[in-house]
């Protein structure tokens, strides 16, 4: 990790502002939520190998209770593929990992318990209605009987979903089914919601709106968050602290204005991530994923 | 957060149960949104009933004992269709997996046992479904069909059992092939050889000896065999029911611990 030293000039700039209030936010919030904070999160050299190709080269991070934490990266930095080890769906070749206390390899079942997961893809299905998709993550995830409905009426009403709890999910917009899936991962109050990619192939208006709803039910329900995207503009605006990862490796990990602040005041996090890697954002991936992709943005709408 | 020390188990009985349900309530309620599928199913049953068994009917050498060809052959076009039917699973899993559902149902704390149970359960749905049309089908072509309570539970069973089992053959395929057009080549070799290698169409008797091996190995003769004694009002063996129903049970729950092994490669 080259962590490169800070430039204490141009703190008058108006961006500045903007990103220390972020830090101060982000302060107070760690604060407020109590004094021993305990990550929430812990990795510890997780590597996940496909043959020889090192998908997630030796990644140590961790993230605090109430932290919305993004992970940004291009196409094939290995963003998912850590996601999804951390949900227990991927197995690591090499070492740890606890989230919400527990080993997701020794304790998957309670690790899963414990977290919400919104998958880069639809994990709404379409042919059931808004209500019907609610009702199957709540049998799912053993809320009682009693309490199901009211639940699910909570999550369409917070989502603001509840004109549209009876119509199929194949007619809702892209951003509708976002929230839909939002409530769905939230439902049984998890300790962790991952979302990978929330906003791809969403339109700025309904970007915008899913991140209100994010920090709405970050709000409401103390969850701590941990985002994949490869939207700087994403990470700069929700994103409490942010980890670049490329080709495997975490490069650095900070606030976005820790990590902006150095190379100066009109500086992005593109510019931050073109500093570090040398290459642009753009491109990765390969020709399965791109068509998956823009096959779940043509099933969003 | 941190406090509980015990390792919990997967869940209870109770919760097991409940997942089962859920999965199989989704997929009962997506049929009810759209039943126009199975509607649509029930034309390969028919053109099998009305052409190929009217002419078939005709061949002098094809009366399998007492039974006339079409009555021989209206139990054997439900196990077809049970078994098409089915095989749909698969790649309805592959669709779910490429949208995303699978992950969904992965990364939840329910049982991958109970998720695979919950579509055996809803495959069973559909057979039933196949089973009221070609009912119908055969009612209205005046065949011997037996309306006997008892037996109508037995073949609820043993529409039950084949496509529980023939759902979660097609599951593992889906787990190991994992592509769309993959599983069609693959659906299509092995559908056809499983059909044509059984008592579904023709009786044993007048096979080759190497088919009629085949066949002897092959579930959906077990599943046709148990459908003609009880769908139809002819004599019903129970040594040779009882046969039927533990090599299907056995090689369903065989299946059932092999597709739990591998379902979660879905999500890779």
């Amino acid at each position: 990790m080259h962590v490169s030293g800070s430039s204490p000039s141009s703190a008058t700039s108006p961006g500045k502002v903007r990103r220390s209030s972020a830090v101060l936010y982000y302060t107070l919030s760690m604060n407020v939520a109590g004094v021993s904070l305990d990550p929430v999160i812990r990795v510890d050299g997780l590597t996940k190998r496909f043959g020889q190709f090192a998908a997630v080269d030796n990644v140590s991070l961790s993230v605090s209770p109430g932290e919305i934490f993004g992970l940004i990266g291009p196409n094939g930095a290995g963003k998912s593929t850590l996601i999804k080890m951390l949900t227990t769906l991927v197995a690591p070749t090499e070492g740890h990992a606890r989230v919400a206390g527990f080993s997701i390899q020794d304790q998957a079942p309670s690790v899963r318990r414990r977290i919400g997961y919104i998958p880069q893809l639809l994990s709404a299905d379409g042919a059931l209605t808004g209500y019907e998709n609610l009702l199957l993550s709540a049998r799912l995830y053993g809320i009682p009987r009693t309490e199901r409905d009211a639940k699910i009426r909570e999550g369409l009403a917070l989502m603001g979903l509840e004109q549209e709890a009876s119509v199929l999910v194949q007619r809702y917009s892209g951003g509708m089914i976002r929230r839909l899936e939002i409530a769905q991962g939230m439902m049984h109050r998890p300790a962790v919601l991952f979302m990978d990619e929330p906003t791809v192939g969403l339109d700025p208006a309904a970007r915008r709106a899913v991140w209100n709803y994010v920090l709405e039910a970050r709000r409401t329900m103390h969850a701590t968050v941990f985002l994949t995207t490869h939207y700087m503009e994403e990470a700069e605006e929700l994103c409490d602290r942010i980890a670049l990862i490329h080709r495997g490796q975490v490069q650095q990990v900070g606030t976005p204005s820790e990590l902006i602040e150095p190379l100066g005041p009109e500086a992005t996090l593109e510019d931050v991530f073109t500093s570090l890697t040398g290459s642009e954002m753009d491109s990765g991936g390969d020709y399965r994923e791109v068509q998956r992709t823009r096959r779940s943005i043509r099933q969003r709408g | 957060m941190r406090s509980s020390e015990h390792v919990e188990a997967s869940g209870s009985a109770a919760e097991f149960l409940t997942q089962v349900y859920a999965v199989a309530d989704a997929e009962f309620h997506k049929l009810r949104h759209d039943p126009l599928e199975l509607l649509m199913r029930a034309a390969q049953p028919l053109l099998w009933l009305l052409i190929f068994g009217n002419v078939m009917a005709q061949v002098r050498g094809l009366t399998a004992g007492s039974m006339s060809y079409l009555d021989f052959l209206a139990p054997g076009i439900l196990a077809q269709s049970i078994l098409f039917a089915a095989i749909f699973y698969g790649i309805s899993a592959i669709w779910e997996r490429d949208l995303g559902v699978v992950h969904r149902y992965l990364v939840s704390p329910a049982s991958r046992s109970a998720i695979i149970m919950g579509k055996q359960i809803s495959a069973s749905i559909r057979g039933l479904a196949q089973a009221l049309i070609i009912y119908s089908i055969s009612a209205v072509m005046r065949l011997s069909v037996d309306f006997n309570p008892l037996k109508i539970v037995g073949v609820i069973v043993f529409i039950a059992l084949g496509s529980a089992l023939f759902s979660t053959l097609s599951l593992i395929i889906a787990c190991i092939v994992r592509t769309r057009e993959r599983f069609m080549g693959i659906g299509q070799v092995l559908t056809m050889p499983i059909f044509f290698a059984s008592n579904a169409i023709y009786p044993l008797d007048i096979m080759p000896s190497w088919l009629r091996a085949l066949a002897m190995i092959n579930p959906l003769t077990y599943e046709v065999d148990a459908l003609r004694m009880l769908m139809m009002k002819t004599e019903v063996s129970p040594g040779a029911l009882l046969v039927d129903f533990l090599v299907l049970f056995g090689v369903s729950a065989l299946l059932l611990a092999i597709a739990t092994r591998l379902y979660p490669r879905m999500a890779a």
